[in-house]
């Protein structure tokens, strides 16, 4: 028997043996993932919200300088590793290996960037005596001490996303050279970075910018 | 054939920094606000609606949605919306938690 095509009369697209969507089906598989982190997240960043607007008073630990601008800095790298990751994936196309390993070497370098500032962040405000229940900066009656609880959760959620699409994409650029993978990958491993990207651009202004101190 | 390729790739190539330049730029705003240090209320809003529309260049020009099937769109973006509305139900009780706790020993 054989296989209706899509725009045939009477047969619909979603009779099988067609790909409704026209994408490969593991970067169906890729977007279906990146909704439901992306509801994982909205979660998270929402529960930060609801504990702050319930506190009488909420913790404003980052000072303008080197805080907020080291923060932007890291933006910056992810920002930057997404346009990068966008010329791996039209090199990868193209089937210009060199190009590819050049620019998801670059990717990967904006990746591993964001990840040094931040954990050296981390270790500054461990040092300073942040903990995930208790809060050293005070807490007034009528406030939660979970400032804590919500940037450790908030940002470590998002600090191994970025770990993990690091590793993804030294997995990828090694098959993509190899000949193992085809472009396919490489595009759906970038789907994953930009979403990455994509949710900093929701924690920096919500943890970061609303909680800035200047001077 | 191969100079009209050519000439697509930097049409592309070009849309991309494009946007890469939008996102930086209302990033360099955002943090503008926060020196300034801008009423909360206000500073919400305007970061909120310039985080969607980060958010929404994104996923429209690096992650390609807008050049897809528009079914695949219907089929991912209005669950989202869904499921952050129902997030959002009980999201007013915050703003009364202080009144419904036990009080202060």
């Amino acid at each position: 028997m054989e296989r209706a095509g899509v725009g045939e009369v009477g047969v619909s697209a979603w009779d099988g043996g067609v790909a409704p969507y026209a994408i490969p089906s593991k970067k169906l598989g890729m977007w279906l993932f990146i909704v439901s982190d992306a509801i994982t997240f909205a979660a998270l960043l929402i529960a930060y919200s609801y504990v702050r607007v319930a506190s009488v008073e909420w913790p404003k630990p980052f000072h303008f300088s080197p805080s907020i601008i080291v923060a932007s800095v890291m933006t910056f790298c992810l920002l930057t590793s997404s346009i990068t990751m966008v010329m791996a994936v039209a090199a990868a196309k193209k089937g210009n290996i060199g190009s590819t390993m050049k620019w998801l070497g670059a990717t990967m370098a904006g990746g591993l960037a964001f990840i040094i500032l931040h954990a050296n962040e981390w270790m500054t405000l461990i040092e300073e005596g942040l903990r995930p229940f208790t809060n050293e900066f005070g807490t007034v009656p009528g406030s939660t001490p979970l400032f804590g609880a919500t940037f450790f959760a908030l940002t470590g959620l998002h600090m191994t996303h970025v770990t993990v699409g690091v590793v993804v994409l030294l997995v990828l650029a090694l098959g993509f050279k190899s000949g193992k993978y085809p472009a396919d990958y490489v595009e759906i491993g970038g789907l994953y970075w930009h979403f990455v990207d994509l949710v900093w651009m929701f924690i920096f202004p919500l943890v970061y910018l609303m909680s800035a101190v200047v001077g | 054939m191969s100079a009209n390729h050519a000439h697509e790739h930097t049409e592309n190539n070009r849309l991309y920094l494009t946007v890469w330049a939008a996102l930086l730029g209302m990033t360099v705003i955002e943090v503008i606000l926060a020196y300034i240090q801008l009423a909360t209320a206000p500073m919400l809003i305007i970061l909120m609606i310039l985080s969607l529309i980060k958010a929404s260049l994104i996923i429209a020009y690096f992650m390609h949605l807008r050049f897809e099937r528009v079914s695949l769109f219907w089929t991912l973006v209005p669950m989202w919306v869904l499921v952050i509305c129902l997030l959002f139900v009980f999201f007013p009780d915050s703003f009364r938690a202080f009144e419904l706790r036990f009080p202060l020993p």
